[in-house]
């Protein structure tokens, strides 16, 4: 490297600066620092306020003597709003969380790996560009419009085919949330089958494998962690959606496992709590937070699933 | 099919009898799209030898290995010219399946790459691709080619563990027994050893002259002293050009080409 001579020929003054620590520059370090810590601390600050707040008021309808834990985790009827007894057993609603979840997990996940292997590694470069973004498109869409999509269009065309077919049913509402679900599956799985070594896809190749063989024998199994959370993540992400089934599930609580009636699902219920106009201190308003609690430790113990899936089959490559 | 390559200008060049080869290249020219990896190489490959394939990085040797079990054409734009006639079959020919092909031609690669699967069935994954049969033939087949590539007696009480928890050296030898275990014609070797230590590298090497008494084997190598030590023929590439070819004793000992005698003694490469 040249040396860096001043007009006068000497060295450089600032090869001789000070080395002190607290320079301008320490202190905008630490700034920059400090700024980045407490932009992530407010990420957890404000959720453990939120978990903290569903745990209070779960709490306080507990407390009631209306309604024990027991009753609300065995209860076999949900009729928080009936004159006379009300019913606080929460498993009507989480079969319809249950039913529609089912309906919309076997639409996504069969399709979403499908398409996620066609796409990494089927292909050709120009279709996949062109692919990829529409598929993501799916995901930019407002859910309240897949709402309408299923009440307005699927339900219509599914009476073709079923009979006995609500105006509100599970079914459409399954649909619907599964075609939300794909671009999640889709996306997910693509990046793990990508992320696969090429090395292994030689590998196969070399063996007199054909494409089929590559993607299916080597490169899915070589993925499957990956795989297998984004399959949770889907899953976590149906169990939570909560305008389309508001809009065509219906809102009729009912233990029932056929997907062609009305149902209502836990995050159903919670829509219909909030916005209705209920006592805002009585028992039946402070049910949704019992409900939000149970389907805030679901999809929680989806997600930490997918974690450990994902640390447990993780191939370590070179 | 007789192999087109006539004896007396061959055997001038030092290369192997016509009627002793495994493998022949006529003519062939390979390109990347426009840019041009090999240039008009004519070369016979002899039969259950060794010959190594030297240069310079970039000199076209992983190419040149990589069009003869048509490896290729997974990359875009990659295209040949010219003739690579295998056991008497041109290996270009549009109507050859490169899957077929590639049941004939066994390669293994720079860096050990065994699937991440159990020793057991990185070995059976081949037979089972290509061949219904039963279980106890399959582990007949799977000891086989495992003692074959000297790896048995370190597995053998193990074969259903992870294949990614042996050593680099092992890894290696179980991607040899996985590409012997389809029992292909060639086996093509790409810098096998270029990822192991010395220690791994002359068991790979004492490998490589045992499966020469069944198989025809062509490595790539960066390494001379490995040429030297494991080939019966070295063909040294340059600038994608076959600059010598010949019996690797006469290459390392009283090479004809100038640039031969300067890769040899390390003036370049």
């Amino acid at each position: 490297m040249r040396e860096k001579v001043n007009r006068s020929g000497t060295r450089d003054e600032r090869s001789v600066a000070p080395l002190s620590r607290f320079s301008v520059r320490y202190w905008s370090e630490r700034l920059i620092e400090g700024g980045m810590a407490t932009s992530a601390l407010l990420t957890v600050i404000v959720t453990l306020l939120i978990v903290l707040v569903l745990g209070r008021e779960t709490w306080r309808f507990f407390r009631d003597e209306e309604v024990t834990i027991w009753q609300f985790l065995t209860g076999t009827r949900w009729a928080p709003l009936a004159g006379g007894t009300r019913y606080f057993g929460i498993w009507p609603l989480v079969c319809g969380t249950f039913v529609v979840t089912v309906v919309a997990m076997a639409i996504a996940l069969p399709l979403g790996m499908v398409t996620a292997i066609y796409l990494s590694e089927y292909a050709p470069q120009k279709l996949r560009a062109l692919l990829k973004p529409t598929l993501e498109l799916l995901a930019g869409i407002p859910t309240v419009v897949y709402g309408f999509f299923a009440l307005t269009a699927i339900t219509p065309f599914l009476k073709l085919f079923v009979p006995g077919l609500g105006v509100y049913n599970a079914l459409s509402a399954g649909i619907a949330v599964g075609i939300l679900c794909l671009p999640t599956v889709t996306s997910l799985s693509e990046d793990a089958l990508r992320a696969v070594p090429n090395s292994l896809r030689e590998a196969a190749y070399g063996l007199g494998g054909t494409r089929f063989d590559v993607s299916v024998k080597v490169v899915v199994p070589a993925a499957v962690s990956g795989i297998v959370s984004a399959f949770l993540l889907a899953m976590a992400r149906a169990v939570g959606e909560t305008m389309i089934v508001a809009l065509a599930a219906g809102s009729m609580p009912q233990l029932s496992l056929d997907p062609r009636q009305e149902m209502q699902t836990m995050t159903g219920f919670m829509v219909q709590m909030a916005l209705g106009d209920v006592n805002n201190f009585g028992v039946e308003y402070l049910s949704m937070y019992a409900v939000a609690a149970a389907l805030f430790l679901l999809t929680l113990s989806l997600t930490l699933c997918g974690g450990w899936v994902r640390r447990r089959y993780r191939e370590e490559y070179q | 099919m007789t192999v087109p390559v006539s004896r007396t200008e061959a055997d001038a060049a030092g290369q192997p009898p016509a009627d002793e080869a495994a493998l022949v290249f006529q003519d062939f020219s390979a390109w990347y799209g426009d840019l041009c990896a090999i240039r008009n190489v004519s070369m016979r490959i002899a039969e259950k030898q060794v010959t190594a394939f030297i240069g310079p990085s970039g000199c076209g040797k992983s190419t040149l290995l990589r069009w003869i079990n048509r490896m290729n054409d997974l990359v875009p734009r990659a295209r040949a010219e010219g003739q690579l006639w295998l056991h008497g079959q041109n290996v270009l020919a549009p109507e050859v399946d490169a899957v077929q092909l590639r049941r004939r031609v066994g390669m293994v690669f720079q860096k050990p790459n065994p699937f991440p699967k159990s020793i057991y069935d990185n070995v059976a994954f081949g037979p089972r691709l290509h061949y219904r049969m039963s279980r106890r033939e399959l582990d007949e087949l799977v000891e086989w080619a495992l003692r074959k590539a000297a790896l048995w007696e370190e597995v053998k009480t193990r074969l259903h563990h992870p294949a990614l928890g042996l050593s680099g050296g092992q890894q290696q030898r179980l991607c040899i027994a996985r590409a012997i275990a389809i029992e292909p014609e060639i086996l093509l070797m790409d810098e096998p050893c270029s990822a192991l230590d010395p220690r791994s590298t002359m068991a790979i090497e004492d490998l490589i002259a045992e499966l020469a008494r069944d198989y025809t084997i062509i490595i790539v190598t960066h390494n001379m002293q490995q040429a030297a030590r494991a080939s019966d023929y070295t063909a040294f590439l340059y600038d994608g050009q076959l600059i010598e070819f010949g019996p690797t004793r006469d290459i390392f000992t009283k090479p004809r080409n100038k640039k031969t005698e300067d890769y040899l003694t390390g003036r370049f490469g």
